[in-house]
């Protein structure tokens, strides 16, 4: 209503999360009742990257950044090649969107999924309860306005914890990004954003992308110089049989993951990883390179996490630190011991954000630097990743100076 | 990296006086980096020569100088406190200039003095664009082609390569003066004549035109270890052409995809890294075509700034604090959010809400000015807003602006209901207007919308209203669509309200007819109730009482740098129509002080000095401090400063609504100037306890009629003086007490048209031009006490005693404003009798009227007879002064006195007298108003002022003569050319100028009177005598002092004498327009001349008062 349409067309809608909390607000896009779990983003740009992002399978996102909308849709900025939330809550959303680039609106864009999007929310309220009592499960409905009937629904909705997310996301066959680069690169799509292959693009490989389930051989009878592991959305947990195919790529190919590729290969060493309370969403959180001492402000979107006893802990002095871990005991990786090197460490909450395995050809960050949405401070992980490669295969070392010149390049 | 230990004491420059372009905010940057590397045990070292700030207050710093920002002042002061490094980053570009000057002479060098923050290097490749430009192509961004000319002619040549329009851009000038845009070959030669000649270095920058572009800022933070972070992006409303500071900004950037924004993103962070800023914060400022996106650099600031300031209450990062942090060695990820206290510094703010920034001008001082908005700075003040929509936002800031504008439209002001009669809803204006009329006001729209003025954010809607539709309006305006589309968003539910509203009989019928639903959306809206009352032709506070009975209140939510991610630990709040509130209201006993708002002229920084020093008494005496202050600018809305800080506009309902949450003990009004005073009775009607002087005794103050019947009690004088309510009473009147009379209105809005008039006939002329005059609005009639001196006073009373902080003696005499007169602080030439006499009348007055705390009074002085020009129970502008120099926190003690306390217990029972003189000076803004005439009156102009501090008058008038950047010449040429009635008074001061070895140079009359007393003067042609004549004579540098008074009172044709002192004013030479201050200044020369500058920091000028 506040954006122009007073009286007519407003259909109202109710929020209710498992533990009771709710809250009013219009459907600014579609309608009828969705489940998912509630996160919010920080982002004060990029909704439709975030929107797009596959990694939001199964959760309702909430923009904390009020006023969305404001430049509409454009062909170039998604992620996937549909938008992945279950649905969106806003403080406010702009109907009449103007940018150079843009080609349409949000609502449309969400309507013609047939996906939800509420506003006049009070978006902080509901941050702050997340904050406070945790990502949870929620329901949205423009149907059921009764409350108590929407919270009996919300409870028996099964929730993402130890579910397996991934298959929803992932292409169901294998596809070539592009032909031509000097390295060969299989990305493991666990529900991809296209920025990653962008990067890898741009930095000089040629990619195919295989579905998540893809056998190990399978990969490694590519020949692959190597191998990426994407982001994706849900629990970690509930992907066991990725997890084994995973550590038999380990110290057969270089290995780059990236979020839940990151977890993965936590998983495959042995480690646990925990859930957040409320996650890591949004543009804005620094994180300390302990290789170089320097910050860099990350894209974040995760609601997992690799668990590293005593990290937290090691908050005065941040070092870079190799933690042996005992793999005796691992099938399928063929060592008993593996030195990880702790890169990467989160100065907000000093949760595990980077690691390194140089024996098995292997490192991985927690948050995105393919950024898309935020800033580019990390993109030279993908000079990281073809050096490696490079030195692997021993071809083309010119790829080492690149890890030199890679921080302030601009894509 | 810990913080360093090779550097023990830092010098810090501040800004000097507040003028446009450079105002409070370097003052509250000032104060935090004081105050934090004081926190860290460096001994810090100020310079600044205005007294009115708060990083002077003397337990700042360890050594303040409240001395001349010069080149030769500055190296005294390094001689004597020998400081370890100079942090240059702090004090404008005034700081900046005055550090590389430093530099250049080689001073920092000779001494060990090492620059931190920003090195010589980065700020000559930051500051000179022919550097910064080549060094943005070396590293791949683009910049607009632009060329440096030193002559009109390779002007001309550049811009017939590149077209027009082009924007010229002057070198090493501030907010963009004597910059402009040419449109064509005329405008180009006049532009480039006068940019040349502001140019320190004579010479500006041609430019390729961007006019149109949206514009963008970025704040940047760079550590010694490289890292960089974005603290906030700002848009511009305005696009490319408007300067800055005069646009409407918002914050953050609304209008960018996030390719579009991280591209922007790295590009600062390429810029800072590039310029080699080494650490603290940087300003860089972009421009974006709006049709493809191409992305240009338009400057960098690398230090902080008004934006920074801005950028630091919009988002909670303390800015200057950080970066005075960093300079010393720090590292981002070294030091904590303050706000988290969990998270570090490093980090970039994200925030949950919308900012907008509106600027505030005062043309109506400058009659003549033009006020277009252009490339070149013309606002006074800014005002900030914060709401959950940029909708919101846009009108919290609005009437933030306290220009009896209560939101955009749809108030008394408003130009429809002005102009066509109050109607049920603009769109039926079809049918009540003519098609003519319709088409007289489009076209006033089309023009008001085409070129950016103040009014223009207003001419949008009525745009909208008048049916244009949103590409029209973006033709003319090439305002971002978004934001007019929001423009429109909000004439939508005013239409909404209005149809509702039609057919409605009473208060009541309309506010039922609009229904909570509806007036809830409008407050989400942020419609004000002063909006819905005119709408409803309700009472404002009928609104109130309606919204209230149906839960219709504001919540308060919290600034946090996080959007909520984390828990905040800072108290700093804002309103907005939301379900959760944040505020955390405690049980101790709370006072509320309101801010002044924006600053203007005539209410600037004194004020918020005020505001906290009460505030900082009060939280010393365990009290919990609440402000409430919508100005970005100011220390006062730093959250450091109170217990609560609520960014706020300072009206009656916004002030409510907070009591009505936080139920303050007690609200301070005497602080904030003009401001909140005006809301005592209203506040005190709903209940509300105003501590100190009773809303009741402010009304006897301002009251003229009330005040004349206290004076007459008490037996004081006031000049002759009655109310007009009519052209013929005014007449009457003006003959009764005979003319010269001084008339104003009693009510006006804008300029206050305060005018000495001599004549019947030129009174008449006063009242059809300015003023209407009627019943109600009445036009107030003093005699002028012609060639009087003025006094001001200001003193502090507990009800019991009154103590007499200073008695001012002006140096113009009375007829020129107090607040742009100079004067010295004691008097320099007032009896000892007088004084007495004087204080004794203040003392009455005080008592009389109740005042309990600040009050200030001007008095003329008269062959000996005192008159009570004004009294005003409140702080004034000179409390700050007074303070500094007597050593006496005068703002402190009224604080401690309106809470209780007695002038015996705060061991403050004698007036003090100090053993020093100070000379405060005000400072102008002429120079960015071409047209304007550099003459002084009854109306306020300056908008900041200097002090000069020594052992005698005329060392101190000197100093504030060099402080406020027209020293003194010790020989040389003085032109001298007075009005007939200032003929004798000035030969004896001319006879002294020459005997001081001076040429004299004069037009015909002053030099045949001249000569008559055989005073060797050269005679020079009048402007139509023929050339050379006195304007070639100046432009030629022959002249070091001018002496030029006004001649009779006509507003005539522009006179000689207008463009002489426009010409001194361009070509910086002291100009004195009044017999008085032509004194002072001989005064100030001979003692120039007698003993060199010497310097001393208030510290030691204290220690020295208490023995
Ligand atoms: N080439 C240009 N075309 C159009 N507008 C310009 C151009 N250059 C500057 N401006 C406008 O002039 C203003 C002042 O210019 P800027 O370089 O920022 O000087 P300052 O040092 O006074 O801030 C800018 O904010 C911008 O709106
Ligand atoms: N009767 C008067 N005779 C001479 N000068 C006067 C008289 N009244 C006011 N003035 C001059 O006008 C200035 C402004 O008037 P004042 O009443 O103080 O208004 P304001 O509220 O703006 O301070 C004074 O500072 C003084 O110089
Ligand atoms: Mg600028
Ligand atoms: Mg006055």
């Amino acid at each position: 209503m506040e954006s122009g349409s007073f009286g007519n067309g407003v259909m109202k809608c109710v929020l209710v999360l498992e533990d009771g909390f709710s809250l009013e607000g219009r459907a600014f896009a579609g309608d009828g009742e969705v489940y998912g779990e509630v996160v919010f983003n920080t982002s004060m740009t990029g909704y439709q990257e975030i929107v797009t992002d596959p990694s939001y399978k199964g959760q309702i996102v909430t923009l904390t950044y009020p006023l969305i909308g404001n430049y509409g849709i454009n062909g170039e900025d998604a992620e996937s090649g549909r938008p992945q939330v279950e649905a969106l809550i806003v403080r406010e959303y702009s109907r009449v969107p103007h940018n150079w680039r843009s080609t349409g609106t949000l609502r449309d864009y969400l309507e013609e999924y047939g996906l939800l999007g509420m506003e006049g929310v009070d978006t902080r309220a509901l941050t702050k309860h997340i904050r406070e009592a945790g990502a949870m499960r929620a329901v949205i409905s423009t149907r059921d306005l009764e409350v108590e009937s929407l919270l009996k629904k919300v409870r028996s909705y099964p929730g993402l914890v130890g579910r397996d997310m991934v298959r929803y996301v992932t292409s169901d066959k294998e596809y070539v990004w592009n032909t031509s680069g000097n390295y060969r690169v299989i990305a493991l799509d666990f529900g991809i954003k296209y920025s990653i292959l962008r990067m890898l693009e741009h930095h000089g490989c040629q990619v195919t992308v295989v579905p998540a389930y893809t056998k190990a051989e399978e990969i490694l009878a590519k020949g692959p110089d190597g191998i990426l592991l994407s982001n994706g959305p849900g629990d970690p947990a509930g992907l066991c049989s990725i997890v084994s195919e995973v550590r038999k790529l380990l110290g057969r190919k270089p290995v780059f993951g990236i979020c839940l590729g990151h977890q993965l290969l936590g998983l495959a060493l042995g480690l646990r990883t925990f859930k957040l309370k409320f996650g890591h969403r949004g543009g804005n959180h620094p994180v300390k390179n302990l290789q170089t001492g320097k910050v860099e402000i990350t894209s974040q979107n995760h609601g997992f996490c690799v668990e590293l006893p005593g990290l937290g802990a090691r908050s005065v002095e941040l070092r870079e630190e190799v933690v042996t871990l005992d793999t005796g005991s691992i099938p399928d990786l063929g060592v008993a011991r593996v030195n990880l090197r702790v890169t990467h460490v989160n100065l907000n909450d000093f949760t595990l954000e980077g690691t390194e395995g140089p024996e098995l050809g292997f490192f991985s960050v927690q948050y995105h630097p393919e950024a898309s949405p935020g800033p580019h401070d990390s993109r030279y992980l993908f000079w990281k990743f073809v050096a490696m490669m490079e030195r692997a295969s021993g071809r083309y070392p010119q790829a080492e100076k690149g890890v030199v010149l890679c921080r302030d390049e601009q894509i | 990296m810990p913080r360093r230990t090779d550097i023990k004491s830092i010098l810090i420059i501040g800004s000097g006086p507040i003028i446009i372009g450079q105002a409070c905010e370097f003052d509250y940057s000032g104060s935090q980096a004081c105050k934090a590397l004081k926190q860290e045990g460096y001994r810090v070292v100020l310079v600044n020569s205005n007294p009115a700030t708060i990083m002077t207050d003397p337990d700042m710093a360890d050594r303040t100088y409240i001395e001349p920002i010069t080149l030769k002042v500055l190296e005294r002061i390094i001689q004597r406190e020998r400081p370890d490094a100079l942090l240059p980053t702090l004090g404008g570009q005034t700081g900046l200039n005055l550090a590389v000057e430093l530099h250049r002479k080689g001073i920092l060098r000779e001494h060990g003095v090492e620059l931190i923050g920003a090195k010589f290097d980065a700020i000559e490749k930051a500051e000179d664009r022919e550097l910064f430009k080549a060094a943005m192509r070396r590293i791949g961004l683009e910049v607009l082609r632009s060329c440096h000319v030193s002559s009109v002619e390779a002007a001309l040549e550049f811009a017939g390569e590149v077209g027009y329009p082009v924007v010229i851009r002057p070198s090493f000038t501030l907010g963009g003066t004597g910059g402009g845009i040419a449109y064509g070959e005329n405008e180009l030669r006049e532009i480039t004549d006068s940019g040349i000649s502001h140019s320190p270095i004579r010479e500006v920058l041609v430019e390729e035109s961007a006019i149109g572009w949206k514009e963008y800022e970025l704040e940047v933070m760079r550590d010694r270890a490289d890292n960089v972070v974005v603290i906030c992006s700002i848009e511009n409303f305005d696009p490319m052409g408007v300067h800055t500071g005069d646009s409407i900004t918002v914050a953050p950037a609304q209008t960018l995809t996030d390719k579009e924004y991280q591209a922007m993103r790295d590009a600062a962070i390429a810029i800072i890294r590039e310029i080699g800023v080494e650490t603290g914060g940087s300003n860089i400022q972009f421009a974006v075509n709006p049709h493809n996106g191409r992305m240009v650099v338009v400057e960098m600031n690398p230090r902080v700034s008004r934006s920074s300031a801005l950028a630091s209450k919009a988002t909670g990062f303390p800015i200057a604090k950080i970066a005075a942090k960093l300079a010393v060695g720090y590292t981002l990820d070294e030091l904590p959010n303050d706000i988290t206290l969990k998270t570090p510094a490093c980090f970039e703010p994200t925030i949950d809400y919308c900012v907008v920034k509106i600027p505030r001008w005062d043309f109506a001082k400058f009659p003549g000015a033009d006020c277009t908005l252009t490339t070149q700075m013309k606002s006074v003040g800014e005002v900030m807003a914060i709401g959950r929509t940029f909708k919101e936002a846009l009108q919290k800031a609005v009437r933030s602006l306290e220009q009896d504008r209560f939101g955009l439209g749809s108030d008394k002001e408003d130009a429809l209901g002005v102009r066509f009669g109050p109607m049920p809803n603009p769109a039926a204006l079809g049918q009540r207007v003519s098609e003519r009329e319709k088409e007289t006001f489009l076209e006033e729209i089309r023009s008001r919308l085409s070129v950016s003025n103040p009014d223009r954010i207003f001419y949008l809607r009525y745009a909208f209203s008048m049916g244009m539709d949103v590409d029209e309006v973006y033709s003319l305006t090439k305002i971002d669509k978004w934001f007019l589309y929001n423009i429109r968003a909000l004439l939508d539910c005013e239409f909404e309200i209005r149809s509702r509203l039609s057919g409605a009989s009473t208060q009541q019928d309309a506010l039922e007819k609009l229904g909570p639903d509806l007036i809830r959306e409008a407050k989400r809206c942020g419609f004000s109730d002063r909006q819905l009352a005119h709408l409803a032709r309700a009472e404002e506070l009928s609104v109130r009482r309606y919204r209230l009975s149906h839960g219709i209140r504001p919540v308060f939510k919290l600034v946090d740098t996080c959007a909520a991610e984390f828990q905040a630990y800072t108290p700093y709040y804002y309103s907005t129509y939301e379900s959760e509130d944040e505020s955390r209201v405690s049980d101790k006993r709370k006072v509320m002080i309101l801010g002044g708002g924006p600053n203007r002229v005539g209410q600037g920084i004194e004020f918020d000095y005020c505001c906290v020093q009460a505030a900082l008494a009060l939280r010393d005496d365990g009290c919990e401090v609440i402000m409430v202050n919508c100005n970005p600018e100011t220390v006062s809305t730093d959250y450091d400063i109170s217990d609560k800080l609520y960014f706020e506009p300072l009206t009656l309902e916004d002030v409510l609504n907070i009591c009505d949450s936080e139920s303050p003990d007690g609200l301070i009004l005497q602080f904030g100037g003009q401001t909140p005073l005006k809301l005592a009775l209203a506040l005190e009607a709903q209940g509300l306890t105003i501590l100190g002087t009773s809303p009741y005794s402010i009304d006897l103050a301002e009251d003229r009629e009330k005040f004349a019947a206290v004076l007459r009690r008490l037996g004081l004088r006031q000049p002759p003086n009655g109310i007009g309510r009519s052209l013929e009473e005014a007449k009457k009147i003006a003959r009764l007490i005979g003319y010269p009379v001084l008339v104003r209105p009693s009510y006006v809005l804008g300029g206050r048209a305060m005018e000495v008039v001599y004549d019947e006939e030129t009174l008449a002329g006063y009242i059809e031009r300015a003023v209407e005059v009627s019943p109600e609005r009445p036009i107030l009639i003093d005699k002028f006490v012609e060639g009087a001196t003025e006094v001001d006073v200001d003193a502090v009373s507990d009800g019991r005693i009154t103590v007499v902080g200073g008695v001012m003696e002006h140096i113009e005499q009375a007829g020129i404003h107090s607040g742009d007169s100079a004067c010295s602080l004691p008097p320099f030439s007032l009896s000892a009798e007088c004084i007495s006499e004087i204080k004794e009348q203040t003392r009455l007055l005080a008592e009389a009227l109740g005042v309990i705390g600040l009050i200030n009074i001007q008095f003329a002085v008269k062959d000996g007879i005192v008159y009570v020009l004004e009294a005003n129970p409140r702080a004034s502008r000179t409390v700050p002064f007074v303070s500094k120099v007597t050593g006496i926190p005068l703002a402190k003690v009224a604080t401690r006195v309106m809470l209780g306390k007695t002038l015996a217990e705060l061991g403050l029972t004698r007036d003090p007298s100090p053993r020093h003189v100070a000379v405060k000076e005000a400072v102008f803004p002429f120079i960015k108003f071409p047209g304007v005439d550099v003459i002084l009156g009854p109306e306020m102009r300056s908008t900041g002022e200097v002090m000069g501090i020594d052992k005698s008058f005329g060392m101190a008038f000197a100093k504030s003569q060099m402080a406020a950047g027209t020293p003194l010449p010790l020989e040389g040429t003085v032109l001298i050319t007075v009005a007939d009635k200032d003929k004798t008074a000035i030969v004896p001061i001319a006879r002294e100028f020459a005997a001081l070895g001076f040429d004299l140079m004069s037009t015909s009359g002053t030099a045949q009177l001249l000569s008559s007393y055989h005073i060797p003067a050269r005679r020079v042609n009048k402007i139509r005598e023929g050339r050379p004549n006195i304007i070639d004579h100046i432009r030629s540098g022959e002249i070091d002092l001018i002496i030029n008074t006004p001649g009779g009172q006509g507003q005539g044709p522009k006179r000689d004498g207008f463009y002489v002192r426009r010409e001194a004013l361009a070509r910086n030479i002291p100009t004195i327009t009044t017999v008085r201050g032509a004194l002072a200044a001989l005064e100030g020369i001979k003692t120039l001349r007698k003993q060199g500058l010497q310097v001393k920091s208030l510290q030691e000028h204290h220690a020295a008062h208490s023995l």
